[in-house]
C-alpha cells in the first residue's frame, strides 16, 4: 500500500524534476511537506512516523522502480549518510550547464536509484552521522535549538526545522536572503573565510554585521557545536535579548 | 482605569488568536517580490488571511520576469518560492487586472479589509536636458523590457545598426545589465530566455563600444561587486578605465572607510584599469569604457538623420562635499562631445501615481509610515489611511535588490498585524467573491494561476525547441490566448 502511494508520489516527482534547472532544495522541501501532509491525512496503518522520518530526506532522489520497498529497508540504516550526501549535492552552487548535465546523467536511466554522491557516502558504512547543536535566534528573540548533521548547510538545517530563513536563490550565491549573524565572535572565527562570491552577496545583506555570513555557505562541523545564529529582522529589537550586533 | 486597561488587554490577547483566524480579506496590487513576500508573511502570520494578488500583466513575478537579465538565471530562482505562495490554498493570483481601468482603488477598499499596494515603479527619472526626445534615446527600463519580452515593449525596435557606439548614462547594475546584453556574444545569449526579437536584433547589431557615463567617480559608482566582477570576466570584452579617474581624495577615503562595498568596488575597478593596459587590439573586439566625472548637458541631433541622436555633450565635473560624508557632482564649465547612435538612460526608475492615492512627487513614493499610507501630515503628526498599505519600491523608492523586499514586507506586515490586534478591521467584507463579481460584470479577462501555468508550459515547450529555458510570448494577444487555451 505504501509502495503504491510512494510510486504515485515518485512519478509526480519525476515529472517535476526535469523542469528545474537547478536541483531545487526548496523543491525537495515542498515534496517533504506535501508527503508529510499526505501521510497525516491518510488513514492507512502503514504510516508510522518512522517511515516518514526515514523517507523524508531521500524522497527527492527516489526513482521509480519496483524495488522501492526493499530499497527503503536498505536505506533505513543509511538514513544519515544520505542526508550527508544530499547536502553535498545541494550546497555546491553549480553553474547552470553543469547542473543540467549532472541532472540528465542522474535521471537518464529508469533503473538509476541513487545519486553518485550518495554512493560514495555509503562507502562509509552504516555509522551514525554526528550532529551538532545549533541555536537559531529568530526575529522575536526566541531561541530554537536544533540538531544539525555534520556536512549540512545552515540554510537547509533551518528549512528542515521549519525555521523562517528565506533562501530565494536556493544556495546559488545569487542573493543574500539566508543571511545569518553569528552571535559569538569565537564561533565566527572558526568558520572558513568567505569567498569573493559570498562577500559580494554579503555586501548587500540587510543589517550586515562584522560576524555576518550566508547560511547556505556555513557547513556544520564539530567545532561549531553550540553556535548561536541570529536571523536579521526589520522589526526586531536587538536589545531585548542583550545582543547588539556591530554594524558593518 | 488601569484595571480596565489590564482587563481589556487580557481579553484582547485571548481573542487575538481567534481574531486572527476570522477571515481577513486582503488584496495585494502587484505580483513582484514585494507583493509575494507580503503575501507569504501574511499567510504565515494570520490563519484567517485570504489573499488575492492582482497584476495588470497576465504573467506574475514583476521584475523577476521582466527585469532580471536573461544571463542571470540563478536570480530568477526566487520564482519557485513565489509560485508556492500563489498556489497556497488561501491565496489566489489574478493577472490582466488593472487598477485604475478595470477597477478603482475605492472599490478595492470596499471589498477588502486590507489593500497593499506593491506595484513598483513603471516610469523613469528624466534628465530634463535639451534633445531628450530625439529618437535613439531610451530609458534603460524600456530597453530591458524590450529584451525581456515585456508585452508593452516588444515593438520598440531600437536602432542597433547606425554606428558602433552606445552611451549609457548611469553606472548602476541596470546600466551594467544593458551594457552586457549589448556586448555579450550573441551565441551566449542564444541559450537564455532573451526575447526572440531582441536576439535577432542583437545578432545584426553593429554596437561594439559601450560607454558607461557617471557624473561622479569610481568610489561613488552605484554598481555592485558581483556584477562588476562578472563584466570584468567576460572574455573578448575589453575594459577601459582612465588611470587619472582613479585618484582618490580624502573625502573619498572617508566614504570607503564607511562602506565596505564602496571600498571593494574601487579595488576591483583599480585592478581592472591596471589589467586593461595589457590587452591587445582586435578589429571586432568589444569595449566597455567607464567614463567618470561627466554629466550630460544636452543631446546632439544628427545632420544626416533629422530627429535622431548623434551624440551627447558632456560637462566635466568635480566633487563637492554636501555634508555628512556625501559628495555631489558640480559642473566645471568644460565640455566635450561623445558620438553615438544609441543612448540609454539608466538613472533610476520612478513610480506612477494612481488616482485617489496620496503621492509624494518629489520622492516619487507613496507617503507612508512603516508601510501605512499617510493621508496627510499636520505638524509632524501623520494621519494614516485605515486598511491601506504599501510595500516595495512604491514605499521605499526604486532602490535595493529582490531581498530588500523581504524586510520591507516584514515591516508592512508588522504594521498590518498591529492594526489587526487594535481591532481596526471589524466590519465584514466580501473579499474575493466581490472581486469576481465585479470583474465579471466588467468583462475583464482575468488570468488566474492555472492560466499562468498554461503560458509557462507553452513558453517552456517553445524553448526546448530552441535550446532555451523558455521562449517568451511577447504580445498581449499571444499571452491571453495561451492562458485561455484548453
Amino acid at each position: 500500500m505504501l509502495f503504491n502511494r510512494l510510486s504515485r508520489l515518485g512519478s509526480s516527482i519525476v515529472k517535476e524534476l526535469p523542469r528545474e534547472r537547478h536541483f531545487s532544495m526548496r523543491g525537495m522541501r515542498i515534496l517533504q511537506r506535501s508527503y508529510g501532509q499526505y501521510l497525516q491525512s491518510s488513514e492507512s496503518e502503514h504510516h508510522p512516523c518512522q517511515y516518514h522520518e526515514m523517507v523524508k530526506p531521500f524522497i527527492g532522489y527516489v526513482m521509480l522502480n519496483d524495488n522501492i520497498s526493499s530499497a527503503i529497508n536498505r536505506e533505513r540504516e543509511r538514513n544519515n549518510d544520505l542526508a550527508l550526501a544530499q547536502t553535498n549535492l545541494v550546497t555546491c552552487p553549480m553553474p547552470q550547464r553543469q547542473t543540467r548535465s549532472f541532472h540528465e546523467a542522474f535521471f537518464s536511466s529508469n533503473h538509476h536509484m541513487f545519486s553518485a554522491s550518495y554512493s560514495t557516502a555509503s562507502e562509509k558504512g552504516g555509522e551514525e552521522t554526528e550532529k551538532i547543536n545549533v541555536i537559531f535566534v529568530d526575529k522575536d528573540g526566541e531561541e530554537i535549538h536544533v540538531k544539525v548533521p555534520i556536512g549540512m548547510n545552515i540554510l537547509e538545517a533551518a528549512h528542515e526545522n521549519d525555521i523562517e530563513l528565506e533562501g530565494a536563490c536556493e544556495g546559488s550565491l545569487a542573493c543574500s536572503t539566508c543571511h545569518v549573524i553569528v552571535m559569538d565572535t569565537e564561533y565566527y572565527n572558526k568558520l572558513e573565510e568567505p569567498t569573493d562570491e559570498e562577500n559580494d552577496m554579503l555586501d548587500l545583506a540587510f543589517g550586515l554585521t562584522e560576524t555576518s555570513r550566508l547560511g547556505c555557505q556555513v557547513i556544520a562541523k564539530p567545532e561549531l557545536d553550540g553556535v548561536r545564529l541570529a536571523i536579521p529582522s526589520a522589526t526586531r529589537n536587538f536589545a531585548v535579548d542583550g545582543f547588539v550586533p556591530k554594524p558593518h | 482605569m488601569s484595571r480596565r486597561y489590564l482587563a481589556r488587554y487580557l481579553v484582547s490577547r485571548y481573542f487575538s488568536s481567534s481574531v486572527s483566524s476570522r477571515p481577513l480579506h486582503v488584496c495585494i496590487v502587484g505580483s513582484g517580490p514585494a507583493g509575494f513576500y507580503t503575501a507569504d508573511k501574511l499567510l504565515k502570520a494570520h490563519e484567517g488571511a485570504r489573499i488575492d494578488i492582482i497584476d495588470r500583466l497576465p504573467t506574475p513575478f514583476g521584475l523577476v520576469r521582466s527585469g532580471v537579465a536573461p544571463d542571470h538565471p540563478e536570480t530568477k530562482i526566487a520564482i519557485n518560492q513565489f509560485s508556492r505562495v500563489a498556489q497556497h490554498e488561501r491565496c489566489s493570483f489574478y493577472g490582466n487586472v488593472k487598477l485604475g481601468s478595470d477597477l478603482l482603488l475605492s472599490e478595492l477598499r470596499d471589498l477588502y479589509h486590507v489593500v497593499v499596494l506593491a506595484h513598483g515603479a513603471e516610469s523613469d527619472k528624466d534628465l530634463g536636458i535639451p534633445g531628450e526626445t530625439l529618437s535613439g534615446i531610451y530609458s534603460a527600463r524600456e530597453f530591458v523590457w524590450w529584451y525581456n519580452g515585456h508585452p508593452d515593449y516588444s515593438s520598440l525596435k531600437p536602432d542597433l545598426k547606425s554606428s558602433d557606439t552606445a552611451v549609457i548614462l548611469g553606472q548602476g547594475n541596470v546600466a551594467l545589465d544593458v551594457a552586457r546584453i549589448l556586448l555579450r556574444p550573441t551565441t551566449e545569449l542564444a541559450s537564455t530566455d532573451i526575447a526572440r526579437h531582441a536576439l535577432s536584433a542583437l545578432e545584426e547589431s553593429s554596437i561594439r563600444k559601450v560607454f558607461l557615463v557617471g557624473r561622479r567617480g569610481p568610489v561613488q559608482a552605484a554598481l555592485t561587486a558581483k556584477e562588476l566582477r562578472e563584466v570584468l570576466g567576460i572574455k573578448n570584452m575589453h575594459i577601459r578605465i582612465k588611470e587619472t579617474d582613479l585618484s582618490v581624495t580624502p573625502a573619498d577615503e572617508v566614504e570607503m572607510k564607511n562602506s565596505r562595498i564602496r571600498k571593494r568596488i574601487y579595488e576591483l575597478l583599480s585592478k581592472a584599469a591596471a589589467a586593461a593596459g595589457t590587452s591587445e587590439s582586435d578589429p571586432d573586439q568589444r569595449e566597455l569604457h567607464f567614463v567618470f566625472f561627466r554629466q550630460p548637458d544636452r543631446f546632439l541631433e544628427s545632420n544626416e538623420r533629422k530627429g535622431h541622436v548623434s551624440g551627447v555633450n558632456l560637462e566635466k565635473t568635480i566633487l563637492e562635499s554636501a555634508g555628512s560624508g556625501k559628495q555631489l557632482a558640480v559642473g566645471t564649465g568644460e565640455f566635450e562631445d561623445l558620438n553615438c547612435s544609441l543612448v540609454l538612460k539608466a538613472i533610476g526608475y520612478k513610480s506612477v501615481p494612481i488616482n485617489g492615492l496620496p503621492f509624494d512627487h518629489k520622492k516619487g513614493v507613496v507617503p507612508n509610515v512603516r508601510g501605512r499610507v499617510v493621508s496627510q501630515t499636520l505638524e509632524s503628526l501623520s494621519q494614516t489611511e485605515p486598511g491601506l498599505y504599501v510595500c516595495g519600491w512604491l514605499k521605499r523608492g526604486p532602490v535595493g535588490i529582490i531581498a530588500t523586499n523581504l524586510y520591507c514586507a516584514e515591516e508592512t506586515v508588522g504594521s498590518i498585524s498591529e492594526d489587526i490586534e487594535e481591532g481596526v478591521f471589524k466590519s465584514s467584507k466580501e473579499g474575493s467573491k466581490g472581486l469576481m463579481q465585479l470583474l465579471e460584470k466588467r468583462e475583464v479577462k482575468k488570468v488566474d494561476y492555472s492560466g499562468w501555468e498554461k503560458i509557462d508550459a507553452k513558453e517552456k515547450q517553445m524553448g526546448t525547441e530552441r535550446n532555451k529555458p523558455r521562449e517568451k510570448l511577447v504580445t498581449w494577444e499571444d499571452l491571453l490566448a495561451a492562458a485561455a487555451a484548453n
